[in-house]
C-alpha cells in the first residue's frame, strides 16, 4: 500500500521543478531593461508613499481564527464519517453531542458579531 | 533495474496526464473568452490560426517573451517562489483523480484527504505573493482571497464529510463505486444541498466570477498578483485553471457518479457499453465547466460582506443541518441509497 504513495512523491516534484522551470524560461527569454519607474510598486500611476505593509482590519484575522476552529472540527468529523456505517446509533450520538457544542460556540460567534462585515 | 523501469513508467504515467491537462487549461482560457464572447452577442477570439484555434498558444509565446518585473520593494525570494507554491499543489492533486475504472496514478485509501490537503496548500501561495509584492493593493487583495478561501474551505470540508458518511470511504474510486445503479443513486440527489453547497463553494475558493472580489479588475485592479508579469503571472493563471478543472473533477467524482455511465439500469444501459468510462467522466467535467463560464457570463460581482455572509451564515448551517439528516438517513437505511 505504501508504494502507492511514490507516484504521488514524484508529481508533487514534477508540480514544483515545472514552477521552476517556467520562471526560469521567462528570466531567458524576456528582456531585461530594469528602470527605476516601471520597478516601483504599482499605485494608480502615483509615487508610492507609505510602506505597503500596513495595519489591516482586524477582522481578516478573526476569520482565521475561526477558520482552524472549524477546520479542527472537520478533521474530527473526517475518520467519524469513514466509518460511521459500522458504529450506528452511538457513534451518531456522540458525535451529535460533539456537534451541539461546537454549535453553541458558532451561535455565540454569531450573535457576537464576529461575522459580520457591513 | 526493476525499481528504474517502475520509476520510468511512473514518470511516464504523470507525463500523460499532465500534457492534456495543460492542453486543458489552455483551451479552457479560449473556450472562457468564447463562450462569454457568444454570450455577449461577440464574437470571442478569431484572428489566430483558423477560428482563433491557436490564440492560447500565442499568448503563452506573447506572455513567455514578456519582461519578468520585480518590483524594487518586493522580497525578491519569496516573490519567485509564490508561483511555485500555487501551482505544484494544483498539479500534484491530479495524482489521485480516477479517470476511469482503475485508471488513477496512485489508488490510495486516504485521497480525499491527500486532495483537501492539497487544495488547501494553495492558500500559502496567494499570501506569500501578496506579501512579498509589497504593493497596497497586493496586500489587499492578498487579505480578502486568503480570508475568501479558507471560509469557503469549511462549508467545502462540511460537503465532504457528507460524501464520506455516505460512501463509507476515503478512497476516491471506492467513492464512484459506492454511487453505481442508476442516475439516480449518484450521490447529486441524496446529498443535494451539499452539492450545490460544494459547487458554489468551488467557484469561490478558485476566486472566479461571481466571487472575484479578490481581484475585482475596478477596485484592487488584479489582487494578489498585481505586481507580476510575463511567465511568473502565467503560473498563477495555469494554477487557477487547473483548479477549476480539479474542483469540477471532484463535483463529478463525489456527485455525478465519475466515470459511470448515466444510462446504467435503464433500458439504454446496454446500447452504451461501448462507451469507455473516461469519455463520461470528460463529459461531465465539460459540462460543469461549462457552467462555471455560464456563471461568470451572467451574474454582477458580489459584495465582499455578502461573500462572507453566504460562506458563514448560510452555507455552514446549510451542511451541518444535512449532515445530521444523512446521518438519520443511513441509519434508517433509506433506501434506494444506504440499504
Amino acid at each position: 500500500m505504501l508504494e502507492q504513495y511514490l507516484p504521488i512523491l514524484l508529481f508533487i516534484l514534477i508540480g514544483l521543478v515545472m514552477g521552476i522551470i517556467l520562471p526560469m524560461l521567462g528570466f531567458f527569454l524576456g528582456k531585461r531593461e530594469p528602470d527605476p519607474e516601471k520597478n516601483s510598486p504599482y499605485e494608480c500611476g502615483f509615487e508610492a508613499f507609505d510602506d505597503a505593509r500596513m495595519k489591516f482590519d482586524v477582522r481578516y484575522y478573526l476569520v482565521a481564527i475561526l477558520f482552524i476552529i472549524f477546520d479542527l472540527e472537520i478533521a474530527f468529523l473526517f475518520p467519524w464519517a469513514v466509518v460511521f456505517k459500522d458504529i450506528g446509533l452511538f457513534g451518531f450520538v456522540s458525535m451529535m453531542i460533539f456537534l451541539t457544542i461546537l454549535i453553541i460556540g458558532f451561535i455565540y460567534e454569531w450573535k457576537r458579531g464576529a461575522l459580520e462585515w457591513e | 533495474m526493476d525499481t528504474l523501469i517502475y520509476l520510468i513508467l511512473t514518470l511516464l504515467k504523470i507525463v500523460v496526464i499532465l500534457v492534456p491537462l495543460l492542453l486543458s487549461v489552455a483551451y479552457l482560457t479560449y473556450l472562457e473568452r468564447k463562450v462569454i464572447g457568444y454570450m455577449q452577442v461577440r464574437i470571442g477570439p478569431n484572428r489566430v490560426g483558423p477560428r482563433g484555434w491557436l490564440q492560447p498558444i500565442a499568448d503563452f509565446v506573447k506572455l513567455a517573451f514578456k519582461e519578468i518585473i520585480i518590483p524594487t520593494k518586493a522580497n525578491r525570494f519569496l516573490f519567485v517562489i509564490a508561483p511555485m507554491l500555487v501551482l505544484a499543489p494544483a498539479l500534484a492533486a491530479w495524482a489521485v483523480i480516477p479517470f476511469a475504472d482503475g485508471w488513477v496514478l496512485a489508488n490510495i485509501d486516504a485521497g480525499l484527504l491527500y486532495i483537501l490537503a492539497m487544495t488547501s496548500v494553495g492558500v500559502y501561495g496567494v499570501l506569500i505573493a501578496g506579501w512579498a509584492s509589497n504593493s497596497k493593493y497586493a496586500l489587499l487583495g492578498t487579505l480578502r482571497s486568503a480570508a475568501q478561501i479558507i471560509s469557503y474551505e469549511i462549508a467545502m470540508g462540511f460537503a465532504l464529510v457528507g460524501v464520506l458518511m455516505a460512501a463509507g470511504s476515503l478512497n476516491l474510486s471506492a467513492i464512484v463505486s459506492a454511487q453505481s445503479g442508476s442516475l439516480l443513486t449518484w450521490y447529486w440527489l441524496p446529498l443535494l444541498p451539499l452539492f450545490m453547497v460544494y459547487l458554489i463553494s468551488g467557484i469561490a475558493e478558485t476566486n472566479r466570477a461571481p466571487f472575484d472580489v479578490a481581484e475585482g479588475e475596478s477596485e484592487i485592479v488584479a489582487g494578489f498578483h498585481v505586481e507580476y508579469s510575463g511567465l511568473l503571472f502565467a503560473i498563477f493563471f495555469l494554477a487557477e485553471y487547473a483548479n477549476m478543472i480539479l474542483i469540477a473533477a471532484l463535483t463529478v467524482i463525489m456527485f455525478l457518479g465519475g466515470w459511470l455511465s448515466p444510462f446504467q439500469g435503464t433500458f439504454l444501459e446496454a446500447a452504451f457499453a461501448w462507451v469507455p468510462g473516461i469519455f463520461w467522466f470528460l463529459l461531465k467535467i465539460s459540462v460543469i465547466l461549462f457552467s462555471f463560464l455560464w456563471l461568470r457570463a451572467t451574474f454582477p460581482r458580489y459584495r465582499y460582506d455578502q461573500i462572507m455572509r453566504l460562506g458563514w451564515k448560510v452555507f455552514i448551517p446549510i451542511t451541518l443541518v444535512w449532515i445530521v439528516v444523512i446521518g438519520i438517513a443511513i441509519l434508517a437505511k433509506l433506501p434506494p441509497w444506504f440499504n
